[in-house]
């Protein structure tokens, strides 16, 4: 017992001594003197010593104007120390040392006072967090806090906005700043600022327009209302582009999904209703290649476009050589067998990995969107995939125009006999187009692992559609395909905001329902011997 | 009529008849006199389930006609099996009157919840069979007439009408699925009551539609043989096997095509609306490709253009997908994959194909013998 007190005695004496200390040293840091500043009765003084704080330059000015806003910059009640709470529920608060940012341990909340704020100082502080990243070296937080600004400017900032665009260097800050302050003018009746609107799409500054074009100055609101429809159309000419890219996107995926079926079924002859499922292979390729090599989704995906064409190709090989070849010359049987083997590829990914959806991570690189305005943004992942179907089709039409087994591939879709006789072996050539169609599918399958659920059902999704595409745009033409696949999913996109997704959907289906009674054989009929065959 | 009699001059339909007309004396008297517990019974549930199965197999001669026929495999025939349910669920829908959850005495269930306060006009008359049962036959025909004069006049045959016939079911199922089409979306008809003022959960009213399916496939067959042996049948499959060559020699070929597909669509829709009271419930995953696909199947098993042997495939497939989900759900779809692959490569004729090469074999040895002792 005795020992006990003894210690006390002595950790109470050093404590004491210590203090004194340690305040002094505090005396010398800058930022205990504008802390003290904040500590006064006066609101008047209090928003006095927020603009010197905002104007000081202090690194650590902003995180105190945070906490000041949140309540949580308090003051130690016996020592005077400027802490941040951290949590405050419970009785004992976390706190940091306002000054150091050090851990303050826990202290009990009688302890502690709040440095109090009102509903005035309240706007002042959130206005002078606006303005304070206005002042930080990097241009992009710069352009992130004007922004912001947008109409949020008020009569206090107005000033000393007017004085930041000339010190700006950056020409994007610096029409976002001017945008901001020309809102504000705009809103005080000032007509001048109109100009500096025009051309803008941000929502903001269509509000702010609006509201002058309703006020009571004629001169005023007739400027406004011009600038206005200017924005309007401006408007309706971005939302036809955004329209315009969801549908390319779309018709993109539609011809990556057809352009294989083009080449069993367009050159081949051979209805392969499995061909959903070897492109539901190549998108459970790309997701096994990301659960072989974990944290490196971008590798992955790179490595699974050469994977997923192999995976499928080998698939399309087994099922020429155990199904198709014995059905030559019986299309309406190969539909059906290919069928079964849609079904039973289905059925294997349930029972084998699941039959729930796998979720394919979209890598760094290819998430987020490209922004070309306030109202036009391009989401990454369609971008690439749109490229994707590019170069894919480019290389599949100069296979078949320029290589020998392209060659080879027509002289036997046109003239078998006529083709064997002159040396070609027609199995393999039939073994090689298989493929080369299959490969494509799989390629289809990775690329849609970035836009949609990967699971078993994938491949039934796209069948039809796919079907439709080839047929539409005439069987036996790659063209056609690639114009069909893009016409679809555009007007696919023009139809659904008034009509809905599902009965967009149908009358796209019916309207080629109806445009193949009046044109059997697609867009782009093939002509000459070809079609005979 | 001479037409209507050449089917009971063939001994094939003689057998077929017998045969159909004995199972179901048979199932009835199972049912009625044996008592229960007896292991020869025949429950209630079974004989539900055979009438089940009388209906995709009317269903089946229905594809039959036009595959095996006509040489058109329409994937969208479970779209007229299917309006013709839904023709037959809006009748048994209005039966149910003020017995419903909301107890409204017009509208059905889901219109009330779904905060309709009138019925839409297509649904007006379906509260009396003297309509609704035309309509079974009707609506189906109508789309079979519309979709079939498009197709045939600008001659889209082969894969491409298959292909086409698909899509057209699939649309059907998007609309149909969609609430404000008015039949019920996602859960669509269901919680029957009535048939014709008949409690739908009897078991005598259960043993009545089964005879009564078992009736109309009888009727179906004899109509589709009737006409498949008519000059217009032989018509149909001149066009199926050489269908430039018909009409070089001057026959109308889309009219025949057209008359015998929209026939096979009214009966695809009777079937469909047998079933309907049978199972207790019509939606649009009937309508689903899926299920149009499989009816082709229970063909390809049985045997192309016999018809008999499309009864055959429906219960035999039907049969199996019964056992197959009760054990082992998961192994049916390999199964019926297996199916279609296994049948189009090694019985491209059928249950039927073999059967007919066995009768036609011992034919050959009789008239062998014969020659011998001769």
């Amino acid at each position: 017992m005795r020992i006990t007190r003894f210690l006390t005695a002595w950790l109470t004496v050093l404590l004491l001594a210590w203090l004194p200390l340690a305040a002094l040293a505090q005396q010398d840091d800058p930022g205990q003197a504008l802390l003290e500043s904040l500590d006064t009765r006066a609101y008047d003084d209090k928003a006095a010593a927020i603009q010197t704080i905002a104007a000081s330059e202090d690194e650590r000015a902003r995180r105190w104007l945070e906490t000041l806003l949140d309540g949580k910059l308090q003051r130690h009640k016996d020592t005077g120390r400027f802490v941040i709470v951290i949590d405050n529920s419970g009785r004992n608060w976390p706190a940091i040392d306002a000054l150091t940012f050090e851990d303050a341990g826990e202290i009990s909340r009688r302890d502690l006072d709040r440095i109090g704020i009102n509903n005035a100082l309240r706007n002042q502080l959130r206005s002078v967090l606006a303005v304070i990243d206005l002042y930080a070296e990097s241009a992009d937080v710069r352009l992130a806090s004007a922004m912001r600004l947008l109409g949020e400017v008020d009569e206090t900032l107005a000033g000393s906005i007017d004085d930041l665009i000339e010190e700006e260097p950056d020409a994007e800050v610096r029409r976002r700043l001017t945008q901001a302050l020309a809102i504000y003018r705009v809103e005080n009746g000032e007509t001048e600022a109109v100009e500096a609107l025009a051309g803008s799409l941000h929502p903001r500054v269509r509000v702010a327009l609006g509201r002058a074009a309703a006020s009571d100055d004629p001169i005023l609101a007739q400027s406004a209302q011009a600038g206005l429809d200017d924005i309007e159309q401006n408007l309706r000419i971005n939302r036809a582009a955004e329209t315009l890219y969801f549908g390319l996107s779309m018709g993109s995926v539609l011809v990556l999904a057809a352009i294989g079926l083009a080449i069993t079924f367009g050159v081949m002859g051979v209805i392969n209703m499995a061909h959903g499922e070897l492109m539901m292979l190549g998108a459970y390729t790309t997701w096994a290649m990301q659960q072989l090599l974990p944290g490196q989704p971008g590798l992955a995906l790179i490595l699974s476009i050469p994977a997923g064409f192999l995976v499928a190709a080998l698939a399309g090989v087994a099922i020429e050589r155990s199904v198709i070849q014995f059905l030559k010359g019986r299309p309406l049987e190969t539909l059906l067998a290919t069928f079964g083997v849609s079904l039973i590829l289905q059925q294997l990914v349930r029972t084998v990995i699941s039959p729930l959806n796998r979720t394919v991570i979209t890598p760094e690189w290819m998430s987020g969107s490209l922004v070309l305005n306030d109202a036009l943004s391009l989401t990454l992942n369609r971008l690439y995939v749109m490229g994707f179907a590019l170069v894919v089709f480019v290389g599949l039409m100069l296979i078949m125009r320029r290589t020998r087994l392209g060659l080879e591939v027509r002289a036997v879709t046109q003239n078998r006999a006529m083709a064997r006789s002159m040396g070609i072996r027609a199995t393999r050539v039939d073994i090689m187009t298989f493929a080369l169609g299959s490969g494509v599918a799989g390629l289809a399958g990775v690329a849609l692992s970035q836009l949609t659920n990967v699971g078993p059902n994938l491949g039934q999704s796209y069948i039809i559609d796919s079907f439709m595409v080839v047929v539409f745009g005439g069987v036996g033409n790659l063209w056609g395909t690639l114009v069909a696949g893009l016409s679809l999913g555009v007007i696919n996109q023009v139809l659904e905001p008034w009509a809905g997704a599902v009965l967009a959907k149908i009358m796209v289906l019916v309207f080629i329902i109806l445009f193949i009674q009046k044109r059997p054989r697609g867009l782009f009929p093939q002509k000459g011997r070809a079609a005979e065959g | 009529m001479h037409w209507l009699g050449q089917p009971f001059k063939e001994r094939s339909t003689l057998i077929f008849l017998g045969v159909l007309l004995t199972a179901l004396v048979a199932v009835t008297v199972l049912h009625l006199v044996v008592p229960q517990g007896h292991p020869l019974y025949v429950s209630a549930y079974t004989v539900n389930l055979f009438g089940k199965y009388l209906s995709y197999a009317l269903l089946a001669v229905a594809v039959d006609l036009v595959w095996g026929y006509l040489g058109i495999l329409s994937l969208g025939h479970g779209a007229f099996f299917a309006l013709g349910g839904y023709a037959m669920g809006m009748y048994l829908m209005r039966q149910i009157g003020e017995r419903g959850v909301y107890g409204h005495p017009v509208l059905p269930d889901f219109m009330v919840f779904l905060n309709w306060d009138s019925l839409p006009w297509y649904w007006y008359g379906f509260d009396s069979a003297w309509i609704a049962f035309p309509m079974v036959m009707l609506a189906p025909g109508l789309l079979a007439l519309v979709f079939g004069f498009l197709a045939f006049r600008s001659r889209v045959t082969g894969v491409y009408l298959s292909i086409i016939t698909q899509a057209m079911t699939f649309a059907l199922m998007l609309a149909f699925f969609r609430n404000e089409m008015g039949f019920g979306g996602n859960n669509g008809l269901t919680d029957f009551r009535d048939i014709l003022g008949f409690d739908l959960r009897s078991d005598q009213v259960r043993l009545g539609l089964f005879l009564a399916t078992g009736i109309a496939l009888a009727l179906g067959f004899v109509l589709c043989r009737a006409i498949v042996t008519s000059k217009l049948g032989r018509v149909c499959v001149a066009a199926r096997d050489a269908e430039a060559r018909t009409r070089f020699l001057g026959y109308r070929v889309e009219r025949v095509q057209l008359f015998v597909f929209v026939v096979s669509a009214m009966l695809a829709g009777v079937a469909g609306a047998l079933y309907v009271p049978q199972v207790g419930i019509i939606n649009p995953s009937e309508f689903s490709p899926l299920f149009s696909i499989e009816i082709v199947v229970w063909v390809a098993l049985g045997g192309r253009a016999t018809l008999y042997g499309a009864v055959i495939g429906a219960i035999l497939v039907n049969y199996a997908k019964t056992v197959f989900t009760g054990i082992m759900p998961d192994a049916w779809l390999f199964a019926l994959g297996g199916l279609f692959v296994l049948v189009t490569v090694l019985l491209p004729k059928g249950i039927a194909g073999v059967l007919a090469y066995r009768v036609r074999k011992r034919g050959v040895t009789e008239n062998d013998g014969k020659e011998a002792t001769a």
